[in-house]
């Protein structure tokens, strides 16, 4: 009975988000306790520099800032706007713009680590079904993410944003029959966040878990005081020089 | 006073005959996996040249060690924390494999598969990287072997700075020596600094610095962080890897591979007392000549009442105590002063030290124009030229470097004396500031080096700081993933799993 009316649409906005933020965490967890070893940025600097320069940072900044503003952008409660006054249509313009100068450098940098991972043998020779799939799947959806503007500049009233918002925060909040909010959008938008989702869920089988990293790292560096790390197997704290007397352990 | 116990090594240059023994050996131990062919934790460079990788002393190129604020603060020379992180997507500074080279192996299957032909069958080399046909070679791990090369490369050498190098590249006048280098397990390391991860760390007890596998991110600051080049990042498993000193040995008081199997019995390994509160201001006085008096400046003398004192209560067992009593690494840095840090002007405080080797006297031909300094030559007209062991040595400054040259003379000088012609001369000891029975002590260390006064390594005290029954059951010695037994064959994350040799922190 459950699946009688069965729709795609049900199952890509209303079930998908589940599965994916699930596989997302679980996933993670998993391979950070067991087998930490692999937990890797993977780089391939080192074979050859051409290209990874330039492709590699207009990449990473490129995609961070869309990503951030994904985060952002969806995520924020929409009466916390109301609140602000900030009028729908002003947000779209700035989502529109602000993501589009980033999603372009994304777009050019990762045409750039394609092009170079596929062409050069040194790279080519060791990269997995994993390291291109994954990749590959970028690209499509920054090209797709990018696509949707057009669709989007054609209502700049933030009616449809507003939509996504919804949805995105319901799947939070456990609203489970918003899903029915999108099912009437444009197919690229469908397509671009059902390919969001599988990505969610292949990040723990990847080289994307180096994001976690990635993030953690600038509160690990700069919080450590100073720059010195010495480890020790004491597992008792020395007693304090002068309180007690030593002996001397032969 | 905060003191710690190090692992130093001493290598005697002069006794260097540069067969390599110690890369190979440590390279069939340590770097034989797919990854690392291009790595030597140990290597032997023949001098002058541009070494390996290429130029690596060129710290205006690589930006590697420390650099000096006009406020007396350090800070790693490729940038301070924030520079380091926003480099984090590309290195600027990071050397491509080429800088190295690109390792290669040959078609030997070839030999003896090929059909009849007219020519005889060759082995022709191949890329370990790709496995593609290499056409030609252009750089192997030790590439200017014995003055390989045209001077004119070769002397880019960055230890000329200073020197009217020209005469050098003639016949007459030419000179090398050998260099063997390996990770120099810093008091003041910049591989540690540059990690964002926290991933490479100086153990207390030993002073051996590590990286963890587990915790790299492939994230590659330490790679151009380090000065000496010493890190390698292994492009196979994403990680940096480094020499250990083969810590398990040290552990249970045997000597690293490289110095066990050196044949020219050139190595020394002991045990050092430092105090780690003066490392930072050792590492960063203003003039870089002050740097070698400096760290000697940290070194904590094991027969001092207060020292000893404060090693106990600092928890350094007893037998380390006397291992730094007896320690060559102490006498030959300390009392005698003939060793020196490698490049000290990188602030790095290094570990590894180094005796300057002697070298025929320059214009042999002209024996009677050779100046003489009492009974030994003057070393001024040493072949190599002290300016170019200064700058290697002590940042430049020659006067040290002279002292040690001229003392290992009056070594020499004194024992022929007293071997040859049955006189025991005090006069050249007191000429070069030493006794009798320093010389005599020395030769022994130095000349004869007998296997128990090489090696003073006391045995890991596992024991005083763990319960040795929270360890019942561990893992030991493990590849790359730790204790888990989940998975053994293949990995759901990433692909097949390769065995990596490099051991992991033990829990």
């Amino acid at each position: 009975m459950l699946f009688s009316n069965f729709s795609i649409d049900f199952f890509i906005f209303g079930v998908m988000p589940y599965i994916a933020l699930t596989v997302l965490v679980v996933g993670s967890i998993a391979r950070y306790e067991r087998d930490p070893f692999t937990w890797k940025s993977s780089s391939s600097q080192l074979l050859r520099r051409k290209q990874l320069v330039w492709g590699s940072i207009l990449f990473h900044v490129g995609i961070i800032i869309v990503f951030g503003g994904h985060l952002i952008g969806l995520f924020t409660p929409i009466w916390v706007l109301d609140t602000l006054g900030i009028p729908y249509a002003m947000k779209q313009w700035l989502a529109v713009i602000l993501g589009g100068v980033a999603g372009i450098a994304a777009l050019i940098g990762a045409t750039m680590l394609i092009h170079r991972r596929v062409t050069d043998p040194r790279i080519w020779r060791h990269t997995s079904v994993a390291d291109i799939g994954i990749l590959v799947m970028i690209w499509v959806q920054l090209f797709v993410g990018l696509g949707t503007i057009f669709l989007t500049l054609q209502h700049m009233d933030g009616a449809e944003m507003v939509r996504f918002m919804t949805w995105s925060q319901s799947v939070v909040t456990l609203e489970l029959n918003a899903w029915a909010e999108v099912i009437d959008v444009h197919w690229m938008y469908k397509f671009h966040i059902f390919l969001g989702l599988l990505i969610t869920m292949l990040f723990p089988f990847t080289r994307l878990v180096h994001m976690v990293s990635g993030f953690a790292a600038p509160f690990r560096y700069l919080l450590r005081p100073g720059y010195q790390l010495v480890r020790s197997r004491r597992q008792k704290p020395l007693p304090k020089r002068g309180t007690s007397k030593v002996t001397p352990a032969e | 006073m905060k003191v710690r116990a190090q692992i130093g090594m001493v290598l005697n240059l002069d006794k260097c005959i540069g067969c390599h023994t110690c890369s190979i050996t440590c390279k069939n131990v340590w770097t034989s996996r797919e990854g690392v062919e291009y790595a030597w934790f140990n290597n032997v460079e023949s001098k002058p040249g541009l070494g390996y990788p290429t130029d690596w002393e060129n710290q205006a190129r690589w930006n590697g060690g420390w650099e000096r604020t006009k406020a007396g603060k350090l800070h790693p020379k490729q940038g301070s924390k924030w520079r380091i992180l926003a480099n984090i997507f590309a290195n600027p500074s990071l050397p491509e494999i080429d800088d190295y080279y690109e390792p290669f192996d040959f078609d030997y299957d070839h030999l003896k598969s090929a059909p009849e032909m007219e020519a005889f069958p060759t082995a022709r080399p191949r890329s370990k990287i790709t496995g593609e046909r290499m056409q030609k070679i252009e750089k192997g791990p030790n590439w200017e072997e014995i003055l390989g090369g045209e001077f004119s490369k070769r002397s880019a050498d960055y230890n000329f700075e200073g020197i009217e190098k020209q005469i050098y590249g003639e016949y007459e006048n030419t000179f090398m020596m050998y260099l063997p280098r390996l990770c120099e397990h810093c008091l003041n390391p910049t591989c540690v600094s540059s990690c964002p991860s926290g991933a490479i760390y100086k153990r207390e007890e030993d002073g051996i610095v590590l990286i963890d596998q587990e915790k790299c991110r492939g994230w590659r600051m330490c790679v151009s962080g380090c000065p000496y080049k010493k890190i390698y990042y292994n492009w196979s498993s994403g990680k940096s890897e480094k020499c250990t000193l083969c810590y398990p040995r040290i552990e249970s008081g045997n000597p690293t591979v490289c110095s066990e199997t050196c044949v020219g019995r050139i190595r020394y390994l002991g045990v050092m007392l430092y105090d780690a509160d003066k490392i930072a201001e050792a590492a960063s006085v203003e003039n870089t000549q002050d740097l070698y008096d400096a760290q000697l400046g940290v070194f904590l003398d094991p027969r001092d009442p207060e020292v000893i004192a404060a090693a106990r209560a600092d928890g350094i067992p007893e037998d380390w105590i006397k291992g730094a009593q007896e320690s060559p690494i102490w006498k030959m840095a300390m009392d005698w002063k003939v060793a020196f840090p490698l490049h000290p002007e990188y602030r790095t405080l290094p570990m590894v030290w180094y005796i300057p080797p002697l070298s025929p006297i320059q214009n042999a031909a002209e024996a009677g124009a050779i100046g003489m300094n009492g009974d030994m030559p003057d070393v001024k007209n040493l072949r190599i030229p002290v300016k170019y062991l200064a700058n290697m040595l002590t940042a430049g400054d020659e006067a040290p470097v002279v002292t040690a040259l001229e003392r290992m003379l009056a070594m020499r000088s004194y024992m022929r004396s007293k071997t040859v012609d049955g006189v025991i001369d005090e006069g050249i000891a007191e000429r070069v500031g030493l006794t009798g029975r320093m010389i005599e002590d020395m030769y022994k260390i130095m000349a004869l080096a007998d296997y128990e006064d090489r090696f003073v390594i006391p045995t890991t005290h596992r024991e005083q700081v763990e319960d040795a029954y929270d360890l019942k059951g561990g893992c030991g010695f493990t590849d790359s993933n730790g204790c888990s037994t989940g998975v053994s064959k293949g990995s759901l994350f990433g692909g097949s799993k390769r065995p990596l040799k490099m051991p992991t922190e033990a829990h």
